[in-house]
């Protein structure tokens, strides 16, 4: 079994997915097998026709890469690939869409508000900023629709702060998601494995100074990792379940990432999804898998190798 | 990765052990951005990158090779600390060409004229001392002036470079508060990012004022040969050999890759500076040094300068033009030789936050508060029109203008804009600076 790593892409999180790669293929190569990367290019269908016996893992972030456009891609080509099909990763990308699928399975998300830029346009910013701070307290987190590691994201904690999130965040996309602002331990559990076979790995609790923003999760020193989790035995139940819930309701595939924060009161709210989790130094995927006492290539490998199985199957 | 006392952990095993300046050195979202900008799909109007295809490479190649067939034992070697004497020889016939008469003993060569700003600032500034900058100023150079943790304060300029009265009244105010000015750190001839060049009139002026308060003058000056309508004026230390370290280079009059650069400094400066230079890099590069003796020698680099200069106007008429035609609510200066354009967004706008909305329309800039110590220039981009061709500058522009389109409206209908003034310092890679 031969792997092709796709990392880069054109979005906003390139450079995290060029130094994912990179790590995924250093520790697939330590385990001893054979890796190639490769970017989103004119040449990439060509090559994939060309492969045999090779599974295609695709670590782009963001657009193009978990919005289900490049699984759609590897599926016409009918070459294996890690990782979550083509529908359900659009499913997944658009949180808000997200949260509606997995509210029904009984997971705690928290509540929130969608709303496009042409919206404010059309019916009057003023006004809808004052609908939206009407109907939630403060503090708000306001992001993109659609988007990972923190671009674009802003914690509102007085009125006076909301006209500028909005800005901020309509720079990424033209889609906002609004949501209270839920405290607690902060938990991000990842899922290895496919419907009833998935299973969690050890949560890791971020400790940060400041937000915990694209500075934070990039560079080493900022933020305290404690893996697994500092929780109560029932705070640990309380995320893992929620994260498994995620994984299966939303029909996820060989990995994902939940990000969750578990409230005072122990219940575990989802704040995001993750199909192609982060894979660099500082990233929490490696962190669980590492906690777990498993090896990271080993695990890598055992994941190609079952999408390999898969494709055969 | 390190355990704390809380018992978790830090990717960095090395936290508790930086020096203070370094904790204000993190790369951001915005340097990540400029990682998309590599994609042949992106106009980058950001890069400050040479345009090499017309240089003769068949010929370099050769040259380079006779090089190491025949010079091989001196050039694979370690050479001298303050440089190649030969090719200091030669740096002096190229400072003549801007009215400067130095001997090859007043000249260090560094690797790029980068490692001759950080050697400058390294043997002059003490944490806490103060350079006065032209606002804006060079990215590059402001990088290594928070890694000396100077404080910089920034002079304006106007379309005939800095602003002698504004000079002097910031060197008479320092003073008055107390504060230890070592330097004035000046780009006078079409800046990067401004574009502007300090006019004949003003060189003296400034020269005397920096006299009177006793300050030095870094005259940083890569671009001088790069003029399109006009022979080079003369250089600040033609006037002030005592009073003026010139920093030259290379790397736009020939290529970047060879990282040669050069000071030119008074007598017991430029000591100072050969033995900083040993202690950083024991001796500049023998390889790249000889290659660039014998490129001077063999070919006709004059009139290569020559021809960049034509490739250069041809793209600063193509962007000047695109600009003219799609982006009238924005206004600029139009600069007269160099690589750069600068350019104030319409009201409102902020540079950094329309950057990712730039991305995604496949376009990239740099924004203008890379160029201030104190996160000011959210209002305005540096444009650079030294690498694309004509046809894709005027593409850029074209996507740049719906990109201000879309960022106007999106203010507009918020009536807010802007992150506030930038406290991240954002070291730029080496081909953006």
């Amino acid at each position: 079994m031969d792997v092709m790593i796709l990392a880069g892409g054109l979005s906003h999180e390139r450079d995290v997915s060029i130094r994912s790669g990179r790590r995924v293929k250093d520790a697939l190569e330590e385990h001893g097998v054979t890796v190639a990367l490769a970017d989103v290019d004119t040449s990439l269908i060509p090559t994939l026709r060309g492969l045999s016996n090779t599974v295609v893992w695709p670590l782009l972030h963001g657009a193009s890469g978990e919005d289900g456009s490049l699984q759609a891609l590897l599926e016409l080509t009918g070459v294996p690939f890690v990782g979550t099909r083509s529908q359900e990763a659009r499913v997944a990308w658009v949180k808000p869409v997200a949260k509606a699928v997995f509210q029904r399975a009984g997971v705690a998300t928290p509540e929130s508000v969608t709303l496009p830029q042409s919206l404010f346009r059309e019916a009057g910013a003023d006004h809808v900023m004052e609908a939206i701070l009407a109907n939630f307290e403060l503090p708000l987190v306001v992001k993109p629709a659609r988007g990972g590691s923190a671009l674009g994201v802003s914690l509102v904690n007085d009125r006076s702060e909301l006209a500028q999130a909005m800005v901020h965040c309509f720079a990424y996309g033209d889609m906002a998601l609004i949501e209270t602002a839920v405290t607690g331990t902060e938990v991000a559990v990842s899922v290895i494995g496919t419907g009833d076979e998935a299973r969690v790995l050890p949560g890791v609790e971020i400790v940060c100074e400041g937000p915990y923003d694209y500075d934070a999760r990039y560079n080493p020193g900022r933020v305290e990792y404690f893996a697994p989790a500092r929780l109560s035995a029932a705070g640990a139940d309380a995320v893992e379940a929620a994260a498994l819930a995620v994984h299966r309701s939303m029909g996820l595939v060989d990995l994902s990432r939940i990000d969750l924060i578990l409230d005072d009161s122990g219940v575990a709210h989802v704040l995001d999804i993750n199909i192609a989790p982060g894979m660099t130094e500082t990233s929490l995927f490696p962190q669980a898998v590492e906690a777990a006492g498993l090896d990271l290539g080993a695990l890598y490998a055992q994941i190609c190798a079952d999408a390999l199985a898969r494709a055969s199957a | 990765m390190t355990h704390s006392d809380s018992g978790g952990t830090r990717l960095d095993p090395w936290l508790g052990s930086y020096a203070a300046r370094a904790h204000n050195m993190r790369a951001s979202e915005i340097r990540a951005l400029f990682s998309v900008a590599s994609r042949p799909e992106v106009v980058s109007l950001a890069g400050g990158m040479p345009y090499l295809a017309g240089l003769p490479l068949e010929q370099i190649g050769e040259m380079m090779s006779r090089l190491v067939a025949e010079q091989g034992e001196t050039a694979l070697q370690y050479g001298s600390g303050q440089g190649y004497e030969p090719l200091r020889e030669q740096i002096t016939q190229v400072m003549e060409l801007e009215g400067i008469h130095a001997h090859p003993d007043d000249v260090v060569v560094t690797t790029g004229s980068q490692q001759a700003l950080d050697l400058v600032t390294t043997i002059f500034i003490d944490p806490g001392d103060v350079i006065v900058a032209e606002a804006p100023s060079y990215v590059g150079a402001l990088g290594v002036f928070r890694a000396h943790e100077a404080e910089v304060v920034h002079v304006p300029m106007d379309a005939d470079g800095l602003v002698p009265s504004a000079l002097d009244e910031t060197l008479t105010r320092l003073a008055a508060a107390g504060k230890r000015v070592k330097f004035l750190y000046t780009v006078p001839n079409y800046h990067n990012p401004g574009g502007v060049t300090l006019s004949l009139e003003r060189r003296p002026q400034v020269l005397e004022i920096c006299q009177r308060h006793g300050v030095l003058v870094l005259e940083d000056n890569p671009y001088g040969l790069l003029g399109f309508d006009r022979e080079p004026l003369p250089a600040l230390r033609s006037m002030d050999p005592e009073g003026v370290i010139y920093l030259g280079s290379f790397s736009k009059t020939f290529a970047p890759g060879f990282r040669v650069g050069w000071a030119a400094a008074p007598h017991a400066v430029r000591e100072k500076l050969v033995l900083a230079s040993e202690a950083a890099i024991l001796c500049p590069s023998n390889a790249s040094q000889m290659a660039i003796s014998a490129y001077l020698d063999h070919h006709d680099w004059q009139g290569q300068i020559k021809a960049f200069r034509e490739q250069y106007r041809e793209r600063r008429d193509a962007m000047i033009s695109a600009l003219e035609e799609m982006m009238p609510s924005a206004s600029w200066n139009v600069p007269d030789g160099g690589f750069y354009v600068w350019v104030k967004l319409p009201p409102g706008l902020d540079a950094k936050s329309m950057l990712p909305r730039a991305v995604t329309a496949r376009v990239a800039y740099v924004p203008g508060t890379a160029f201030y110590y104190d996160g000011a220039g959210a209002d305005h981009i540096r444009l650079s029109y030294c690498y694309p061709t004509p046809e894709r500058i005027r593409e850029g522009v074209r996507r740049l203008a719906g990109v201000v389109a879309a960022e106007l409206e999106t203010v507009r209908i918020f009536g807010a804009g802007g992150s506030g003034p930038s406290r991240t310092i954002e070291f730029p890679s080496p081909d953006i600076a």
